[in-house]
């Protein structure tokens, strides 16, 4: 008897100091978007953060593709169940800014936690996006991309073309795409995020508004314009090119990415991010490309950034914001933005990771890797290359998709189909004005 | 001519049916009030504020095209999934029936479908018909038929129509078999010595003594194709492309749980509970009519 009592009272104390460690040790949760090799990356960097300190511990949980993230994050926050930190992609930026009460700002979270942190260390075309209209970080960008065209050399050279052939222009472009189907390649032309691409950054590379009112940076009451005639020339080419065998549709999202690296399409338009994954499986030689523009237009101008940013949840105890604070300081730091940078392809987006990547000679080692900051920086930014800041603009970009689906299959003319598109996506905007007045 | 018992008191007939009452008002009322009051406002996606907006929800929801296709959409596909799953599940039912030797195996593989979820089912089909790996898809192309169901939304609405039948089906086989071994054999064989063909018996005996079952299949299956059927859409098309597969109740989801926009979500699940109920009430006063028992 005395036996079993003394291991229940070892028992007892052993518990007890295994709960004070635990408590010792402030957890907080980081909701993202990222599987494949980009969680596995992701996965890296909380590991580094938990193993550098003692006293605060992430644990990361994937919650799906990024509207399924943003979409848990808002369920759990009327819940009352929401994580720390939640991963947010641009698209959903200005619904968080608008939901003001939902998070603590990033400058906020930093005073408070005492923690130092410079804004001003960022990339201004990243983290414009981000930031109030006075100056003000609301959220702190993560990964930031700006699309690209991929090529794939050995399928140039089997339709006969030269791979590093110019491929500036949208015309150009076509031209190999007649070469490639000529010779029986069954897909020439793929692409990803159609909207992202081939309506918002084309509107920023032509320096075309894709919305009024400086793309809604200037107000709520803005309404989408990208039905210009520029616009509705490279979606019916798009269409013309789907119907003709050339541009293969296989989804929304990153799908035609699969294609790309299993080898089979010959060029694709996709974030240069997509940088990790064919780095890691394409077992052919590629390229990497400036997005292509049409002539005659005020293009290149510049592109502008999808990804996502981090931003921290509101209603959290002093103690977690101030674990979150450490943790989103130390993604901040260079030498995890510069392994970030060369790792996924991502942009640097703190000057001094930039700075930090070209003098390591990673852009020399690794052709092409540097065009995308290029890309984005070549020009002193206009209120249309700036960014988007519009209202429930993931529903809007399902509009965008629906609508382009129906010019890729030949139902519509890219005219009805962006008419439309404006039309609708307009009723949608004016409902966010209305609920967020 | 009626049988009537009556009770005394009534505390115990009120307990008997309390669970009963309980769960309706749990699971039923309370949701649907909550829907009813939700359908008036527009809220913002965090719930920070809201605002009473009347029937505006409704409004914007009847001025959306897209909306007003989805009732099409759902009429098609409901129409789709019940009639070729009841045909196709009578008519195995019909052979099965027939069955002199090994009939248990051939019921219970033809059974095993209904096993499978429909989230489960929806991916299996899925991949079979995948642009990229489906087995289904590669057949095709070597026919020189071009798959492309991310695209092309007529092939889009035959695959989830597919895929939501193929479990259906041994369900309405498993009703149909129980249905046709219980009708007496003896006025079949009158028929048949009578001189009736198999189609003339098959049409004069057999379906009309099958109609409660028919009838009871038909209300399950179409309650099963509005709001089981989920799983199988989300899982194939998400309801594209261009929404050329969202039916009613995906619209609710999508619109509610994928937009946030909680209010057009609410109200859409009012104008679906008025349509349900309008849907009972015709078959029941209409079509139950028609059937014999």
């Amino acid at each position: 008897m005395k036996k079993i009592k003394a291991i229940i009272a070892s028992l007892a104390l052993f518990a007890m100091f295994a709960g004070t460690a635990a408590q010792a040790k402030v957890e907080i949760q980081w909701w993202h978007a990222f599987g494949g090799r980009l969680g596995e990356l992701l996965d890296e960097q909380v590991n580094k953060f938990n193993a550098s300190q003692d006293k605060y511990t992430v644990v990361h949980t994937r919650k799906g593709n990024y509207s399924e993230t943003l979409n848990a994050g808002i369920a759990a926050f009327r819940a009352g169940q929401h994580p720390n930190i939640l991963m947010v992609f641009e698209v959903g930026t200005a619904s968080l800014m608008a939901a003001k009460g939902a998070y603590v700002p990033m400058y906020q979270l930093m005073k408070d936690a005492g923690q130092r942190f410079n804004p001003n260390g960022f990339v201004s075309a990243v983290s414009g996006y981000y930031t109030t209209t006075d100056g003000k970080m609301l959220s702190m960008p993560y990964n930031s991309s700006t699309p690209v065209l991929w090529v794939n050399k050995d399928l140039m050279k089997k339709a006969g073309l030269d791979p590093e052939m110019d491929l500036s222009t949208w015309k150009r472009v076509g031209n190999a795409l007649d070469a490639a189907k000529a010779k029986g390649i069954d897909m020439p032309f793929c692409t990803c995020w159609h909207s992202w691409v081939h309506l918002e950054n084309f509107s920023a590379y032509h320096n075309i508004p894709f919305a009024t009112k400086a793309n809604g940076f200037a107000g709520l009451d803005t309404e989408l314009a990208f039905n210009s005639p520029v616009h509705i020339k490279h979606i019916q080419t798009l269409g013309k090119w789907a119907q003709e065998g050339k541009f293969k549709y296989m989804g929304r999202r990153n799908e035609a990415g699969k294609n790309f690296r299993a080898g089979e399409c010959m060029l694709m338009t996709e974030s240069s991010a997509g940088y990790a994954g064919i780095k890691k499986e394409a077992k052919f030689e590629f390229g990497i490309r400036h997005l292509p523009y049409y002539g005659a237009t005020e293009a290149p101008q510049n592109t502008i950034i999808g990804g996502s940013s981090l931003w921290a949840l509101s209603g959290k105890s002093k103690e977690e914001n101030k674990a979150t604070a450490a943790f989103l300081a130390f993604l901040s730091r260079t030498d995890i933005q510069a392994k970030w940078h060369q790792d996924t392809g991502y942009l640097g987006v703190t000057t001094a990771a930039a700075k930090k990547t070209k003098s390591s000679g990673f852009y020399k080692a690794n052709p092409g890797t540097d065009l995308a900051g290029i890309q984005m920086m070549r020009n002193k930014v206009t209120q249309n290359s700036k960014g988007l800041r519009l209202g429930s603009f993931d529903q809007i970009r399902g509009i965008i998709d629906e609508e382009m689906e129906g010019v890729y299959s030949g139902k519509k003319t890219a005219q009805v189909a962006l008419d439309s598109a404006v039309k609708r996506g307009n009723v949608l905007l004016r409902r966010f004005e209305r609920a967020n007045k | 001519m009626e049988k009537r018992v009556f009770f005394k008191g009534w505390w115990l007939p009120a307990l008997l049916v309390a669970p009963q009452l309980l769960i309706s008002f749990v699971f039923f009322f309370y949701p649907s009030g909550q829907a009813i009051w939700n359908s008036l406002f527009l809220p913002d996606p965090f719930g920070l504020k809201t605002e009473f907006v009347g029937l505006d929800n409704f409004r914007f929801l009847l001025s959306d095209p897209y909306y007003l296709a989805s009732f099409k959409t759902t009429i098609i596909f409901s129409t789709a999934v019940s009639v070729s799953s009841m045909a196709l599940g009578l008519y195995l039912a019909a052979l099965a029936d027939r069955l002199i030797k090994g009939a248990g195996v051939y019921q219970t593989l033809l059974i095993w479908p209904y096993a499978i979820a429909p989230a489960i089912a929806g991916v299996l089909w899925l991949f079979m018909f995948n642009g990229n790996i489906g087995l289904a898809s590669y057949y095709l192309k070597a026919l020189g038929y071009e798959w492309n169901h991310t695209l092309k939304g007529d092939q889009a609405m035959f695959l989830v129509i597919l895929a939501s039948s193929w479990g259906r089906i041994s369900y309405n086989f498993l009703f149909f078999l129980a249905g046709l071994q219980a009708i007496p054999k003896s006025i079949i064989e009158a028929a048949a010595i009578d001189g009736a063909s198999f189609w003339k018996r098959f049409g004069t005996i057999v379906i009309p003594l099958l109609s409660p079952i028919t009838f009871f299949l038909l209300v399950v299956n179409i309650v099963y194709a509005f709001f089981d059927t989920f799983g199988v859409i989300h899982t194939i098309t998400s309801g594209g492309p261009e929404q050329s597969t969202t039916i009613l109740v995906y619209k609710v989801f999508s619109d509610g749980f994928v937009s946030q926009d909680l209010g057009s979500s609410a109200a859409q699940s009012v104008i679906l509970l008025v349509l349900v109920g309008i849907l009972t009430v015709i078959q029941f006063k209409y079509i139950e009519r028609k059937v014999h028992y």
